[in-house]
């Protein structure tokens, strides 16, 4: 069959409609996701197509409509609960980990929770300290749920299926920069497999591992690279929550040198944790310390140049990686 | 010593020569030297054993009827 | 974990003889270890109480690391820190705490310390002061590794990326040796690819297909197993291997050969056992044997060591016999001091060692240190055998079977028992004249056995 030409935007959007054509139990809520189309246009002409029953507006207040879907998950419905972005989810930690993330734990097995939370994350449109953080570690931290990062046009088409299917919570974020981005997606051809990371360019001098909206970024890092004759693998870990190691682990037993590229500040951070466990189960692999690339310890700033200089850019990526294959002898 | 004594005898100082030697696929007229690989030392420990165990005087002038199964069951019934 | 052999790179511990709160002493067997090619019993270098041990049975570690820690009595503090390592010939370096030196009991000063003179040879070579060496061996001796951690950076462990320090391990590259290109001279993969294949020569394929990169997908082997994952036998013939490899790319051998008319020796041994329980008769090896040191002593030149660019005489004859073992593979236990035994002595300690090499039972102080090996293949049947010399050693004597066979001696033809004996011998530290020589000496020292 042949490819479409969409945009990541359409692409979630498209899987919203399925699923809501496919399964009369999954309903979608949140902030402006009916009449106004949803804040980032992802649910735009969804309440017109299943009426607003189905694609529900809420008030502004994230606990109650994240705890909403948390019932309505355990009384059998499948929600959908978008949150603006995951600064404002915070509001909604409460309902997430101590609810969503404990209920089957806390009842023996009897209750599920099979609750989907969809939110934006990340920097790059200028929209300042309180809407532009990447907490996805955070998340990523919580026994209970599975946290998605659909980078691709692919995944922003394929992960909310197989997130319902899941009697358990799952978050999936989606990277603000990423709405735009457009490219040929192909016809669903089965489930997709959320549990795994995916080698997005190979490569055999360095593996640059990533997630979400940094992709395109480390990406590009890796054609800058390629220029200058080093060969660098790009890993999309896809799944935060749980991670794939041994995909992460394959990919650099042969490249010997790794460099996590995260958009969350680096302290505590995902990239943190994978480069944890590359030396816990890859340590004599390594012929290089792990390298790190994360945002600068500041609140999101919202100057422009200030915020370009404050997240991972393709030629700070394309640095470290430099550094960690060193001198070419 | 009879005649079931004198091949257990020798088996047993094969087998504390080479533990775990599989006997039973000997052929009672084949030279066991060659096909355990003992060497001259090995040998000589097994003859030292057949010694000590029976408390016959064992020559070298006797070992050439120690190479087999059958020769060295029939040496020692005819020595004993 | 001791060096048990200048190929061996790593052991794994079996088994220990010994728990924690043991009182034991120098010379006690304390563990069972282990290597590539056998186990070897481990003794302790010093006295005291068994405190913690710190590798578990069954763990693989590299030469040089601690395996348990002994407290001596009434100065437990400052034992802590000491490893209880044979010492005998430790390969690597352990790195010293100051505050061992500076341990508040007085100790026996050091600077006075026994040293050999290969010991000094080999610290006027690099240029060590014998007097700042602390001797790690036996009562204070300062030996070869106290001397070469010396000089090595000041025993400074070389700086090494994991990855690197396991390719060195899998290709037995020397860290200590390989020129780093990382940030602050960090030894990497690459670095230690290029050494070697710079050692291989004109075969750097060999190298490369030592230590094969794992496919994209493929399980990741565990860190620090793939050397016990392997089959022992197959570690045994790779351990071999990669020596005699090294022995046939950097010693120019030179072969001779010569047959000795047996029936002197072998009569004076028929007419010795007779008298004697089987118990206490002696094979022909002995014999062999001990000519071969005493040879050795009455020429020099063969007895010793190639090192560093130069001969370094053997410090007595201490004779390396190798030994075949049943499951495949060799072992080459010490007759130390084989000049000096008797040949019925020699023909105890041979049975002895011979017996505990086939069950895996020698000591690491009885495979190490030989100064001359010597193969005998006779008891397979063959007439002569030309080895390969064990470095670095600088020859090998090989005797094939005693056979009988027709000898002209005075004009006349007769039928004598005869053996060959074979030199196979290192052409930078001696010439064929010296052989000659050598072999010469066997033959006549075999011509008058109650000599020996």
């Amino acid at each position: 069959m042949a490819t479409a030409t969409t945009t990541y935007r359409e692409a979630l959007r498209e899987a919203l409609r399925e699923a809501l054509s496919a399964d009369d139990r999954v309903f979608l809520m949140g902030e402006d996701v009916g009449k106004y189309g949803g804040s980032f246009g992802v649910s735009l002409g969804l309440v017109e197509e299943f009426g607003p029953e189905r694609v529900r507006d809420t008030p502004l207040s994230e606990s109650a409509f994240v705890g909403t879907g948390i019932g309505a998950a355990i009384a059998g419905m499948r929600p959908v609960v978008e949150v603006m972005t995951v600064n404002f989810s915070l509001l909604a930690l409460d309902q997430i980990l101590n609810n969503a993330a404990t209920l089957r734990h806390m009842s023996g097995g009897q209750l599920s929770v099979p609750v989907v939370i969809r939110m934006t994350t990340g920097a790059g449109r200028q929209l300042a300290a309180q809407h532009s953080h990447s907490l996805e570690g955070w998340y990523a931290h919580i026994p209970g749920i599975r946290v998605l990062a659909p980078a691709t046009l692919e995944d922003a088409r394929g992960m909310l299926a197989p997130a319902l299917a899941d009697p358990d919570p799952v978050v999936i974020f989606e990277h603000g920069s990423l709405y735009n981005v457009s490219g040929e997606l192909a016809p669903v051809e089965g489930p997709l497999d959320v549990a795994s990371a995916a080698v997005r360019r190979s490569g055999d001098d360095v593996t640059l591992l990533t997630y979400g909206g940094s992709l395109p970024k480390v990406l590009s890092a890796a054609d800058l690279l390629a220029g200058e004759g080093i060969s660098a693998e790009v890993v999309d870990l896809r799944s935060l929550r749980p991670l794939d190691d041994a995909t992460i682990m394959a990919s650099v037993a042969r490249t010997h040198r790794a460099v996590v590229v995260d958009e969350g500040w680096r302290t505590g951070s995902l990239a943190a944790e994978v480069s944890a466990r590359i030396t816990e189960q890859a340590f004599y692999e390594l012929d290089a310390p792990v390298g790190r690339v994360c945002s600068a310890e500041v609140p999101i700033p919202y100057a422009r140049h200030l915020e370009e200089a404050a997240l991972p850019q393709a030629e700070g990526v394309a640095a470290a990686a430099r550094e960690a294959v060193g001198h070419r002898g | 010593m009879d005649e079931t004594e004198a091949r257990t005898a020798v088996e047993e100082a094969i087998t504390r020569v080479v533990p775990g030697a599989d006997l039973t696929g000997l052929e009672p007229d084949a030279p066991f030297r060659d096909a355990l690989e003992l060497d001259s030392l090995d040998f000589l420990s097994f003859v030292e054993t057949l010694s000590e165990r029976t408390g016959l005087r064992i020559d070298e002038e006797d070992y050439p009827r120690l190479t087999a199964l059958r020769d060295a069951t029939e040496f020692l019934v005819a020595r004993a | 974990m001791p060096s048990l052999g200048a190929d061996m790179e790593a052991g794994t511990l079996q088994e220990w003889l010994v728990a924690p709160g043991d009182t034991v002493t120098r010379g006690d067997v304390i563990a069972v270890v282990e290597t590539d090619k056998s186990a070897v019993e481990v003794e302790c270098f010093e006295s005291g109480t068994v405190g913690r041990l710190l590798v578990a049975p069954g763990t693989r570690v590299p030469v040089g690391a601690p395996l348990a820690l002994i407290e001596a009595a009434g100065r437990e503090t400052a034992a802590r820190d000491r490893a209880a390592a044979p010492v005998e010939q430790p390969a690597a370096p352990r790195p010293r705490k100051a505050g061992q030196e500076a341990a508040p009991v007085p100790q026996p000063p050091v600077v006075h310390a026994e040293a050999g003179p290969l010991v000094r040879h080999l610290a006027d070579e690099r240029g060590v002061d014998l007097t700042a060496v602390h001797g790690s061996g036996p009562g204070g001796r300062i030996t070869r590794a106290d001397v070469e951690g010396t000089a090595h950076e000041g025993g400074r462990r070389p700086r090494a990326t994991p990855y690197a320090r396991r390719l060195a391990a899998e290709l037995r590259v020397d860290l200590g040796t390989v020129r780093g290109t990382g940030r602050d001279g960090a030894v990497r993969g690459t670095d230690v690819r290029k050494a070697a294949h710079l050692r291989a020569g004109p075969a750097p394929a060999a190298a490369e297909t030592a230590a094969p990169s794992a496919p994209a997908r493929a399980p990741l082997p565990v860190p620090g197993r793939a050397g016990a994952a392997e089959p022992a036998a197959a570690a045994m013939r790779r351990a071999i291997g990669d020596l005699m490899s090294r022995a046939n790319r950097e010693i120019p051998h030179y072969y001779l050969a010569t047959t000795i008319d047996m029936s002197a020796a072998l009569a004076w041994l028929r007419a010795r056992n007779r008298e004697l329980p089987v118990g206490e008769r002696m094979l022909p090896a002995a014999l062999l044997l001990k000519a071969v040191a005493t040879a050795a002593v009455e020429v020099p030149g063969l007895n010793g060591f190639w090192q560093d660019g130069g001969f370094v005489p053997g410090r007595g004859v201490h004779l390396g016999f190798v030994v075949s073992l049943r499951n495949g593979g060799l072992a080459a236990p010490v007759v130390r001091d084989a000049d000096s035994l008797a040949p019925a002595r020699l023909m105890t300690r041979l049975k002895d060692l011979v017996e505990r090499a086939r069950r895996g039972r020698l000591r690491g102080t009885e495979i190490t240190g030989g100064t001359l090996t010597v193969s005998s293949l006779g008891d397979q049947g063959v007439e002569a055998v030309y080895g390969v010399i064990y470095p670095p050693q600088v020859a090998l004597v090989g005797f094939g079977a005693v056979l009988e066979r027709p000898w002209a001696d005075h004009g006349m033809i007769g039928v004598r028992p005869v053996v060959t004996a074979t030199l196979s011998a290192d052409h930078r530290a001696s010439d064929g004249a010296v052989g000659a020589r050598f072999l010469n000496a066997v033959d006549r020292l075999l011509q008058k056995p109650e000599n020996l």
